[in-house]
């Protein structure tokens, strides 16, 4: 390493000193992210390439299970150095191939809060939130910790070990020890995947508190569709290790431009298609399904007659009815037949066959109600916007 | 009953446990945590006396420790004495027999430590040191335990080594186990049973209790 790279760290030392940090006053910093780094992984190479910005607030970073997500976290927390690329906070220079800087993880103001949370058993509530704080002298790092034990509202757990409380509890300890030391940047493993909805409903509310009196950039990794709605300000969708979407979550989920993210975000049922006719004057125009006689009135699409698109139906959205429906304000209405049933512990799968397979999603009470069986008639109602298009 | 032995064996082990306290941990977080890649050849070395026959590790020892080697010339000049048939010589040749005794259990319970909680305290800002004594150390008390004892234990026992080295000085460097030794060669038998009968209950005795204590130290950390 050469002897500018060492100064530069030095000045970054000096910056990023939990001191400083606690009594920072200057404007929010921004998160500036160019990361290249290959990975070997079983039977296959990977490449997460990615480049992006994330501005104070919540950012969520989404994709699916391999998609790079956790790897792109650990290199901005330094705990694995990219291959090439640039990582900058306002003006703090964190990683840098090209001048050959390399922060360690140490030194980085950054709170990771891991999806594991690694709090640590062999110390109480108390001492695992003091953990990161003993550059600041004792009475100091006591009222910090007992601000946030109150902010999370954990006190009455302070003198516990991780082993003696719920798991609910552990990530608020996870989350107050990760943010007492004043991150400049935090991130978020998918920290709340296995909490039930009453709970993390009330820790995302804490953490948006603590968000509004603090203003830094924020990344959380998550899949699951809830998170991003109930959060987000920005998405970022991963895919194979790049940049496959971005936008507001409305943007990116609920109108995807490119099939791979609309699989991502749950199309069970995905066709191709083709415009029949347009319906100006209404919104609405006519699609045939490839290979069938199946048409839909959908949502209208900047798109000529005869061009082809694609259809994305989610198998939640669909109705099912034994009997052929009237009076509906729904306009696709297609008869069909159960070729299966299938099981997935609360929620039943149908496969109808009405010109092309269509999969639905049922309850178990509304499978035996309508005494669904292989070979039984059926119809699909789908309301035109719940036909999502995507362009070919 | 050789009383003498008896004190003297007591020495040798506390000593050698101690010694291999403080230098086996190092040892064993460099094995550990290094990434260089030369590394399996120290492994093999560190635990190469699990399987050499003590006599040949002996008589290595005894070449190295005596007048015709450098260090041997080299501890002479200093002390007007040579290393082998000394009380120093033994200990030193100790250290190395029970090496692995304490590396082997160190280096275990240092690696079983979740790697996660490391990544924690980094990005807690607290940097490698700072991470072993507060993170580390605490978590592989049992393992620590164990190499302590262990090496104690092996050393109490040890024949081959120390009569190698150590020859059969009384007070010097007869220990309890050379003594059965000389009991049994003079066809003394009851002397030789309640020599090694005492050896035996007071091994059984540190072990028990050892495992006793580990099995407690081990009720904080019931989600590892």
């Amino acid at each position: 390493m050469g002897a500018a790279a060492v100064e530069m760290r030095h000045s970054q030392a000096d910056q990023s000193a939990p001191s400083s940090a606690a009594s920072r006053s200057d404007p929010p910093a921004t998160l500036l992210a160019r990361v290249r780094k290959s990975l070997i992984r079983p039977g296959r190479a990977f490449l997460l390439d990615v480049d992006f910005d994330a501005p104070p607030g919540i950012t969520i970073l989404f994709g699916a299970s391999g998609a790079g997500k956790t790897t792109l976290l650990e290199c901005l927390a330094g705990l694995t150095q990219p291959d090439e690329g640039r990582i900058v906070i306002e003006e703090l220079v964190l990683f840098d191939s090209e001048s050959r800087a390399n922060m360690p993880a140490w030194r980085r103001q950054i709170g990771y809060v891991f999806q594991e949370l690694a709090l640590f058993p062999h110390l109480t509530v108390e001492k695992n939130i003091q953990y990161g704080l003993q550059e600041i002298h004792r009475p100091k790092q006591q009222s910090r910790a007992d601000s946030i034990l109150e902010t999370f509202r954990i006190e009455q757990l302070r003198h516990r070990r991780p082993a003696e409380i719920s798991g609910g509890e552990r990530q608020r300890v996870a989350l107050a020890r990760a943010l007492v030391r004043d991150p400049q940047l935090l991130l978020l493993d998918e920290p709340l995947a296995a909490m039930d909805a009453a709970t993390k409903a009330h820790i995302l509310d804490d953490l948006r508190a603590w968000n509004e009196a603090h203003r830094i950039p924020i990344l959380y990794v998550t899949h699951s569709r809830e998170e991003v709605f109930a959060l987000g300000e920005r998405v970022i969708v991963l895919e194979n290790g790049r940049v496959a979407a971005r936008g507001t979550p409305h943007e990116v989920i609920n109108a995807p431009r490119q099939e791979s993210v609309a699989q991502l975000v749950g199309f069970e049922n995905i066709f191709d298609a083709s415009v029949i006719s347009a319906h100006e004057n209404r919104g609405t125009m006519t699609c045939g399904l490839a290979r069938s006689s199946v048409e839909l009135e959908t949502p209208l699409l900047r798109a000529g007659i005869g061009s082809s698109l694609r259809v994305g139906i989610r198998a939640g959205d669909i109705l099912l009815a034994t009997e052929q429906p009237r009076g509906l304000s729904a306009r696709n209405i297609l008869p069909g037949k159960v070729i299966s049933l299938t099981q997935h512990d609360v929620i039943v799968t149908a496969q109808i066959d009405c010109g092309v397979v269509m999969h639905v999603h049922l309850t178990l009470a509304a499978r035996d109600s309508l005494q669904l069986a292989n070979g039984r008639e059926a119809w699909l109602v789908i309301k035109t916007h719940s036909c999502h298009l995507m362009t070919r | 009953m050789d009383w003498q032995a008896f004190v003297l064996t007591l020495k040798l082990a506390t000593l050698v446990a101690a010694l291999l306290a403080v230098m086996g941990v190092p040892i064993a977080y460099w094995i550990t945590f290094s990434r260089w890649r030369w590394k399996f050849v120290a492994e093999a070395v560190v635990m190469l006396p699990i399987v050499l026959p003590p006599t040949v590790l002996g008589f290595y020892l005894l070449v190295a420790l005596g007048s015709r080697s450098p260090l041997g010339r080299w501890w002479q000049a200093l002390t007007g004495h040579t290393l082998a048939f000394t009380f120093t010589g033994l200990v030193i040749g100790s250290v190395i027999y029970s090496l692995p005794f304490a590396v082997q259990p160190f280096a275990a319970s240092f690696a079983a430590v979740d790697p996660k909680l490391l990544a924690a305290s980094s990005t807690l800002g607290v940097a490698g040191l700072g991470t072993f004594f507060r993170v580390i150390l605490p978590l592989s008390t049992p393992g620590l335990v164990t190499g302590v004892v262990l090496s104690f234990a092996h050393t109490m026992g040890e024949f081959g080594v120390v009569l190698m080295i150590g020859g059969n000085i009384p007070g010097v460097t007869r220990t309890v186990s050379i003594d059965i030794y000389d009991q049994v060669q003079a066809s003394n038998y009851a002397a030789a049973n309640h020599t090694a009968l005492l050896l035996l209950l007071i091994c059984f005795v540190v072990l028990s209790s050892v495992y006793a204590l580990n099995r407690r130290a081990w009720v904080p950390l019931p989600w590892k």
